[in-house]
């Protein structure tokens, strides 16, 4: 549905330059054509009370397709992302087959195009994420990708992690890691500590993380090149990007919501659905990356969106996978659990990771002739989650029954209303 | 009490109470025809995701001796490879209409899903490393069966407790009733995490023996090697085994338990298996009596005649 015209009104503006009241009136190309007082178009949608920001971004989301429909499509879960206020997500390339080539980028790309936020496809660093073979890399950031990541595991070999960072610093992109080393981690199901004891589930302890964090800050020092840290989740992962950030190394991190609002106690239910990788951890890790958020350790808030249908959540606890849904609660947690000033928070989840997937036309500054991917939330009204009512195609929330503060009112990608008081437009 | 999940379940009082009714019915399997009517009628099936024909044959033979009849539903790895879903396999047998369900599950937590899922009564014979609740109940018994009671009294419990089922449920059980718990183990064997847990550990047998009441030794699998646990069963001998020698510094009155199955010379002699404070069978008596107090507990509604 294309709009001819139409004039947001009432809201307050909230983009990397700060707040200001203002009316933004969005034209037929889908850009923003003014910002000013009393505007008027030939639409008018309420935005009284609400703060208007750029579209928000996800730095890691799991669409699941191409080979994983069951659980989440590129259209259902772009949906869920509109939902969630996020007009650009970067979908992550342990599909089946693996983002690892050309013809895969182009599958996503296409499917991304007719999709409710634009899709980024990331791909592997190695030929089906197997630690083995570089990725075409050149090709595939020539047809536009920006965030390489064997996520779902970590490159365990630290000779080919060096040789890709070197060889991707020659071509303007970024490599994401999962930081995971597979030796200490393996067989584990939760985090090692009180509860994984008292439980009697393997564990995986903080170290399997943060040796991978330490070795890749030497990488990157070694290489020069850009390194990204996906869903930290220690306290020990947070200090050493603090400390690598201190000295001036190019390292950017992001964290997802579950590693912020949940502990390892939540395992005490055997529930699968608070199985996730990383795993929840202790209280003094959900505080540091709290800590990590405020003080711009961690630069990005992303959701690590991990669909699952039912039938594989309804397995033994060792037996399920790993992951949880993201997309519809992030912002809402982040509002609610995080006690940062809203500007804080949309930094964290749109102009930051915005920056780090090289996204130009998402993020920016609400200005005159800037495409209009914006994202109006009402950030006092609450609201309680009901995974039956959730667009994406899977329904493993941790969040079930939960009540939180913040809401996606409208979402405008490139103009379009795809999101119109909390209701999915297609 | 709708469940038998875990020793915390019960409680202090809760496991006394199971502990008074069993010795009604070591009376009754005493008798010449060890059988009483109260459960007739009702239905008991085992749902067995991994082998074990003691625990099994004790639950068929107490459910039995209640006269209740009984199902036996093994799962053998390769039919759940077939891809029938834990939750599919349990709403099946419920269908079938049973009271309850004694499940053994090679993943912590099973029986707790199995209980949201079915109104049949759960029992949790063994879930993983986790707990194994009438295990614990029969080694109360068999301890209170020789000293009248477990308060005070000095319990060491040697061996793979990380891995042990058995050891989570008998700590919960022992400190319940007041006794004094040391783990002995080598640090690989022991939980990574130990916080919040009543116990005292120890590396070194030969100076908690002197002291104890109760030895009680965990069965130490041979893939502990091959997992740099151990450097080798040998060693584990050598340090952490009863041998004739070291059974010698433990007090005349002192009990030798074991969960069976036993790796004879590996963590008992064989020669200590067959002392006369080694109450291992005797273990294995009293578990059917605790397993028909359990059912007892469960399935018998208000106002069932008593034994």
């Amino acid at each position: 549905m294309r709009v001819s015209e139409v004039v947001l009104k009432g809201g307050e503006v909230v983009d990397e330059a700060g707040r200001r009241r203002a009316d933004v009136v969005i034209d037929a190309d889908g850009r923003i054509a003014a910002i000013g007082d009393d505007l008027s178009a030939a639409r008018t949608v309420d935005c009284g009370g609400c703060v208007i920001s750029p579209g928000l971004v996800d730095l890691h989301t799991h669409l699941r397709e191409p080979g994983r429909e069951e659980a989440e499509t590129i259209e259902t879960g772009s949906r869920a992302a509109a939902l969630g206020g996020y007009t650009a997500v970067v979908a992550m390339p342990n599909t089946e087959p693996a983002i690892d080539s050309p013809g895969v980028v182009r599958e996503v790309l296409e499917l991304g195009a007719k999709a409710t936020c634009e899709v980024f496809p990331a791909a592997a660093i190695t030929v089906g994420r197997l630690g083995e073979q570089l990725v075409p890399m050149a090709e595939l950031a020539a047809l536009g990708v920006r965030i390489f990541t064997d996520d779902g595991s970590g490159v365990q070999d630290s000779r080919l992690m060096r040789r890709a960072l070197e060889y991707a610093s020659a071509l303007g992109i970024t490599l994401a890691q999962h930081c995971e080393d597979a030796g200490l981690s393996q067989g584990g199901h939760m985090h090692e500590g009180a509860w994984s004891s008292r439980l009697g589930i393997p564990g995986i302890p903080a170290e399997a993380e943060e040796l991978m964090v330490a070795r890749d800050i030497a990488l990157g020092r070694l290489t020069g090149a850009p390194v990204h840290f996906l869903h930290l989740s220690t306290a020990g992962s947070v200090e050493l990007v603090r400390q690598a950030k201190a000295k001036g190394l190019r390292v950017t991190a992001e964290a997802a919501p579950h590693h912020f609002t949940l502990t390892h106690a939540e395992v005490a239910s055997y529930d699968p659905v608070f199985k996730v990788n990383p795993p929840l951890r202790g209280d003094h890790d959900v505080a540091a990356v709290k800590a990590g958020l405020a003080d711009g350790t961690i630069d990005a808030i992303a959701t690590d969106h991990a669909p699952h249908p039912q039938e594989a959540k309804e397995a033994a606890f060792d037996e399920a996978p790993c992951g949880m849904l993201g997309l519809e609660t992030a912002l809402s947690l982040a509002i609610s659990e995080l006690g940062l000033p809203i500007e804080r928070v949309l930094a964290l989840l749109s102009w930051q990771p915005a920056r780090i997937a090289g996204l130009e036309n998402h993020g920016g500054p609400v200005v005159e002739g800037r495409p209009a991917n914006l994202t109006v939330i009402d950030p006092t009204t609450t609201w309680t989650v009901d995974p039956s009512r959730l667009a994406s195609r899977s329904r493993n929330t941790p969040y079930a029954g939960r009540s939180m503060t913040g809401r996606v009112r409208h979402t405008f990608l490139r103009g379009e209303p795809v999101v119109l008081d909390g209701e999915a437009q297609r | 009490m709708r469940h038998l999940l875990s020793i915390e379940d019960l409680g202090a009082d809760g496991i006394e109470e199971v502990l008074r009714l069993t010795d009604s019915f070591v009376e009754v399997s005493e008798r010449r025809i060890p059988k009483v009517p109260t459960l007739r009628g009702k239905t008991v099936v085992s749902l067995f995701y991994e082998d074990s024909t003691r625990t099994r044959l004790s639950f068929e033979s107490a459910a039995k001796r209640l006269s209740a009849d009984t199902m036996n539903f093994s799962v053998s790895t390769s039919s759940v490879k077939k891809g029938e879903s834990l939750r599919d396999t349990v709403l099946t047998i419920e269908a079938m209409g049973v009271d309850a369900i004694v499940v053994r599950h090679g993943s912590a937590g099973v029986p707790w899903q199995v209980a949201q899922w079915v109104d049949a009564a759960v029992i949790n014979a063994g879930d993983g490393w986790h707990e194994h609740p009438t295990q614990a109940l029969l080694d109360c018994y068999t301890i209170r069966e020789r000293f009248g009671s477990l308060r005070d009294k000095r319990i060491a419990i040697v061996g793979d407790v990380k891995h042990s089922r058995v050891a989570r449920s008998d700590v919960l059980a022992f400190t319940a009733l007041g006794a004094h718990v040391t783990l002995v183990a080598p640090p690989t064997l022991l939980p990574p995490s130990l916080e919040g847990w009543p116990v005292e550990v120890s590396h070194d047998l030969d100076s908690v023996l002197p002291k104890l009441d109760v030895v009680y030794l965990l069965r130490m699998q041979k893939e502990r090697q091959t997992e740099a646990l151990l450097p080798s069963l040998r060693e584990y001998t050598a340090t952490y085994g009863l041998t004739r020698d070291r059974a010698r510094l433990l007090g005349e009155q002192a009990l030798v338990m074991h969960p069976g199955p036993m790796n004879r010379g590996v963590e008992i002699a064989a020669e200590v298996a067959d002392l006369p404070n080694a109450v291992i069978t005797r273990q294995v008596a009293n578990g059917v009596a605790v397993r028909m107090a359990v059912l007892f507990l469960l399935l018998a509604a208000e106002g069932d005649a008593r034994v």
